[in-house]
């Protein structure tokens, strides 16, 4: 019989496996290095400012950041306007969104191929694909100027609710679909009402997965600037109003960059809103994983 | 009338021209035929011959879904069925699956109750505690489990599973329990614990049960009904239907002709 490959063969195949090796690991590098790079530098410029007072004081004014940097020192104050306001919003919106998300699920689920749903569930994809400032402008003519009648804090939560909604639609959808049906016709052999077995049996059943949607949802939203520029404007006062404007994480990086004497201040607020997003995702991570 | 489907008097249950259709396939042939007050009815026949789906029209399981159709009557107690609340019948008619599927969050304690607490029914502690004692007793899982009410019922093994699943339809005291291929999921030793459980309960309930095991059926009912291709073949007592089979079907099957 004939050999399979001669010696020479085997070592071109043997360099072939090694280059293709050498470039999956460089390629993955290319990959994780941004996001390395990023916290490295967040932490690196942001680390100094960041303190007990920065997470419970307010915003600095621009003469107390402007004589803070005269004389060397540390910009005072800190970003606590900035962080309820999020919380507001962020809690606010999921108020908004995690109802009317989960129930639009349930109806998707129920109504499996029926043009309804199918119309309902297109719709609710377009909308995931709708450019937050966008939301924001629709945020802004309906509620800043016929609700509120001024920039607030609801209107950031409309805009951020809108942002979410789709992303809880299709968790909650793609969550009851993998809970076995026999489940279901299990609570209702048992006489107990439709709503019963829902919130009874198939809500709980996959809560892991509804709050895993609806975490990853919050952690999206949690940096968007766009529409609350539109919307919740920023202050910088704390504000616990809704009809009041509000200021955000996001909104208060955008002030600190447009001003010349605050702008060390992106650092710490960014690498915050970085560690707020993360904690978000890798909860929603874990419940995912625990799951399984 | 068909020779081959025995009269059953006074029965508790009694189907009449029964069809059930998905979409426009028939999958039940108008079945007429009367189930006998505690003893267990097996329900036998090849896959696909509709045996399901006459269990699961019994507590009206297929208006779940919109493509099937069901007509006919069938009176329970002398009641039509489709004129009752589905809420009401299902609570008299309690139905036990394939696989054994305890609710996943919920404790062996819970699950037993289930019925109960999401039906919003209030009780005191001390009679939702006599009804699960009283349900676990009866599929014989009571000392098994007493120690360990509070742990999560798919902890549980298989067999032990399956029997939560009938003690949790056995709680509210139902006149009837469905079973759809209760054991065709577990092992031998656990198969034959359930079996002598329904020979037990069918001095206080009365048993229809699905089955494609044949020997299972000659083992623990009294009555088997053999249906082929969507249609009842033949009806009578097990022991007669297996000694002396009427239609040649019949015969074919339980000599293993097919199935």
């Amino acid at each position: 019989m004939q050999s399979i490959s001669t010696k020479d063969n085997i070592s071109v195949r043997i360099k072939k496996d090694r280059i293709f090796l050498g470039l999956v690991v460089l390629l993955s590098v290319v990959t994780v290095s941004p996001i390395v790079l990023i916290i490295f530098k967040l932490i690196a410029k942001g680390y100094k400012q960041l303190s007990f007072g920065f997470l419970v004081e307010k915003m600095p004014d621009t003469m107390q950041a402007m004589t803070a940097v005269t004389n060397n020192e540390l910009i005072p104050g800190g970003i606590a306007n900035a962080i309820l306001g999020t919380l507001l919003m962020v809690v606010l919106a999921s108020v908004i969104a995690i109802p009317v998300g989960i129930i639009s699920g349930v109806y998707l689920y129920e109504n499996q191929g029926k043009w309804m749903a199918n119309l309902t569930r297109s719709v609710s994809d377009i909308l995931q694909g709708v450019p937050s400032i966008v939301l924001g402008l629709i945020s802004y003519i309906w509620v800043v100027k016929h609700v509120t009648h001024g920039f607030s804090a609801l209107a950031g939560s409309v805009s951020l609710a809108i942002m979410m909604l789709p992303m809880i639609v299709r968790s909650t959808e793609e969550t009851l679909k993998m809970i076995p049906q026999t489940l279901k016709e299990a609570g209702l052999a048992l006489g107990i009402p439709y709503w019963r077995v829902l919130f009874g049996i198939l809500i709980p059943t996959g809560f892991s997965g509804l709050m895993t949607g609806i975490l990853l949802a919050v952690s999206r939203v949690i940096g968007e600037t766009a529409p609350l520029m539109l919307t919740a404007l920023g202050s910088s006062v704390i504000n616990a109003n809704i009809a009041k404007p509000t200021s955000a994480i996001p909104l208060v990086i955008w002030e600190f960059y447009n001003d010349p004497n605050m702008v060390d201040l992106i650092w710490s607020s960014s690498l915050l809103l970085m560690i707020m997003v993360l904690a978000f995702n890798l909860t929603a991570k874990q419940i995912a994983a625990s799951r399984k | 009338m068909n020779t081959n489907i025995l009269e059953i008097k006074d029965p508790i249950l009694s189907i009449q021209d029964l069809s059930v259709a998905y979409d426009k396939n028939v999958a039940v042939k108008s079945v007429s035929v009367g189930i006998k007050k505690n003893n267990v009815t097996a329900i036998m026949g090849p896959s696909g011959c509709g045996k399901s789906t006459l269990l699961r029209a019994l507590n009206r399981m297929h208006e779940l879904y919109e493509n099937i159709t069901t007509t006919g009557s069938v009176l329970l107690n002398d009641e039509d069925i489709f004129k009752m609340s589905p809420i009401k019948l299902r609570r008299k008619t309690g139905m036990v699956f394939q696989r054994p599927n305890p609710f996943p969050t919920m404790s062996i304690y819970d699950n037993v109750i289930a019925g109960y607490k999401l039906n919003g029914i209030s009780q005191k502690k001390q009679e939702r505690d006599e009804i699960v004692e009283r349900s676990l007793r009866d599929v014989a899982l009571w000392d098994e489990v007493k120690d360990s009410l509070t742990k999560k019922g798919t902890f549980l093994s298989g067999g032990q599973q399956q029997r939560l699943c009938i003690a949790r339809a056995l709680a509210f005291n139902p006149e009837i329990i469905l079973l759809d291929e209760p054991t065709s999921a577990l092992d031998p030793v656990a198969t034959s614990k359930i079996e002598d459980l329904l020979i037990k309960l069918k001095e206080s309930y009365t048993i229809i049960m699905v089955t494609h095991n044949m020997s299972q059926a000659a083992r623990i009912s009294d009555y088997s009904l053999f249906m082929y291709l969507g249609e009842l073949v033949e009806y009578g007592k097990t022991k007669n239907m297996f000694t002396n089979p009427q239609d040649r079907r019949t015969e074919e099957y339980l000599t293993g002709k097919f199935g």
